[in-house]
């Protein structure tokens, strides 16, 4: 007997909801770990390496220590804004996650443990399959910026504020940038999906959209890198004039929520490059099988490559200054797009037939 | 499932709405009307147009407001001392709006004898949705956006000062 399918669907996205969330909570924190292991290599140092093998057990030693900190609130802070701010960043985090695929389709195996009615099924990692979702993350990323300025404002200190006026400044500005280079990458696909813009550059890497889109590829990079507000565009925190930026005055489990939706927003924008630039799941070789499994090791690769980028960036670079971060942003990054927005239309309009755009 | 997120997302448009005007607190009040688009947008999408619900959310609650915010943690605006919302004006305001909202549902009811269809476009994907802004409805659209103008300059005179 097999259930209705309103209960199959229901039954299908509670499983895909619990393995997203609890995957990128379980990423996040082996993130804090490498993050903090490979900028000590960098830096000629061990890192934490105590707790268990390689300190592979100091995410777990963190969490508890920050579970038992006193959760201090600063007696002029506007209190309902105070509680809600962490709690706005983790929500509009976690709901950017919810539209993108991860890893290929594949069918589920026919025999086992699994019900009738899952056995053989085609599934996709993917929560939420909507017509818009491309403009689905963009929506959300611009609400996260709310959970920042709330959490800067709200905590009635001249360095918190500092710090969220300035990381408002900078998510307007680039989200811009970040929005004008997804428009290439959609013309050629011809769909918002992110699943059709991965399986329109199928057939080799030459057709991955970092080399026909190239440009786009770098405002992009450049852009999500200060969305997420990762070194060398991190001047929300700079710690040298604003001592911790907007979140200087959390502590406790409420400072873990603001760390864990930043790392989370960089996983996203890591697994958005992979799915829109870097040809998601599709190796790249022809010959070289990108079916089932394999798929996710292509494309775990990617995300976890980018996701290195990132680390590698912040024990490299220096902070830039706030001026050169606007006309980087201003003058540099939107123009670059919005021209290159025109010759992807130019060459979409007239010729055809070599872009090949699906959709159509 | 559909009333029910109907009615809760109208429940706190409305809620929210009010809190947009009551507050004295100007980014409270700011925050309140983030919520408000929010839950519109959640009953955009619920009218199924997913692609006016999103562009909802990044042109106004994401765009708009942040600049709005931006402008008034600048600016740095105290709390204002009178309320908008105390005393005589109150019951005023209040009972004008009872009077608006009687005459236009008579006015709805004289004039349409039994319901309409519930929706009678389609909006569901960007095309249909792209057509109906810049075809079908291109009178209507401008016409909001002088409308929106005029509610603009109302406020500004309303807020300006006696000299």
């Amino acid at each position: 007997m097999s259930p209705s399918p309103m209960v199959q669907d229901l039954v299908l996205a509670a499983v895909k909801i619990a393995l997203v969330v609890g995957a990128l909570l379980g990423l996040f924190a082996v993130m804090t770990w490498v993050e903090r292991r490979t900028l000590a290599f960098m830096q000629y140092r061990l890192g934490p390496n105590r707790t268990g093998p390689f300190g592979l057990l100091q995410p777990i030693a963190d969490g508890i220590k920050l579970f038992f900190k006193e959760e201090a609130m600063p007696a002029a802070a506007n209190k309902w804004g105070f509680l809600a701010a962490p709690v706005v960043a983790v929500s509009t985090a976690l709901l950017a996650v919810a539209v993108l695929p991860y890893g290929p389709p594949f069918a589920l195996p026919s025999w086992g443990l699994l019900p009738e009615w899952l056995r053989g099924l085609r599934v996709q990692v993917q929560i939420a399959t909507i017509d818009v979702g491309l403009l689905f993350i963009f929506a959300i990323t611009a609400l996260g910026v709310y959970g920042i300025v709330l959490a800067g404002w709200s905590a009635n200190n001249k360095y918190s504020l500092l710090g969220a006026l300035r990381s408002s400044a900078q998510m307007f500005s680039y989200e811009l940038a970040l929005g004008l280079s997804w428009v290439g990458v959609i013309m050629l696909a011809g769909s918002f999906q992110i699943a059709d813009i991965v399986n329109a550059q199928a057939g080799g890497f030459w057709r991955w959209n970092a080399f026909v889109q190239f440009p786009a590829f770098v405002v992009y990079f450049l852009a999500a890198t200060a969305e997420v507000a990762r070194i060398p565009f991190d001047l929300p925190e700079g710690e040298a004039e604003l001592v911790a930026g907007f979140h200087t005055e959390y502590s406790s489990m409420r400072f873990a929520l603001i760390q864990m939706a930043e790392y989370i927003n960089m996983i996203t924008v890591s697994v958005l490059a992979a799915n829109l630039f870097l040809g998601g799941w599709h190796s790249g070789i022809p010959g070289l099988p990108s079916e089932g499994l394999l798929g996710f090791v292509w494309w775990g690769g990617k995300v976890a490559v980018l996701l290195f980028v990132f680390v590698w960036l912040r024990g490299t670079l220096p902070r830039v200054r706030y001026d050169q971060l606007m006309n980087l942003g201003w003058k540099v990054l939107i123009p670059v797009a919005a021209v290159w927005i025109l010759v992807t239309a130019t060459g979409v309009a007239l010729f055809p037939s070599v872009f090949a755009v699906a959709g159509r | 499932m559909d009333a029910i997120l109907f009615y809760a997302s109208a429940a706190v448009a409305v809620a929210s709405a009010v809190v947009v005007i009551a507050q004295r607190n100007p980014i409270t009040s700011a925050f309140a009307l983030i919520v408000t688009l929010c839950s519109l947008s959640v009953i955009f999408g619920l009218l199924g147009s997913p692609f006016i619900a999103v562009l909802q959310v990044i042109v106004y609650a994401g765009a708009i407001m942040v600049l709005f915010l931006f402008v008034l943690m600048l600016l740095n605006v105290r709390r204002e001392e009178d309320s908008p919302l105390r005393g005589g004006r109150t019951l005023r305001g209040i009972g004008l709006a009872l009077v608006t909202l009687f005459v236009l549902q008579a006015g709805f009811v004289l004039v349409r004898t039994e319901p309409g269809p519930a929706l009678q476009f389609d909006a569901s994907t960007r095309t249909m949705a792209g057509i109906l802004f810049s075809a079908h409805f291109v009178y209507v659209f401008e016409a909001t956006s002088v409308l929106i103008l005029a509610a603009l300059v109302g406020a500004v005179a309303l807020a300006k000062k006696e000299p």
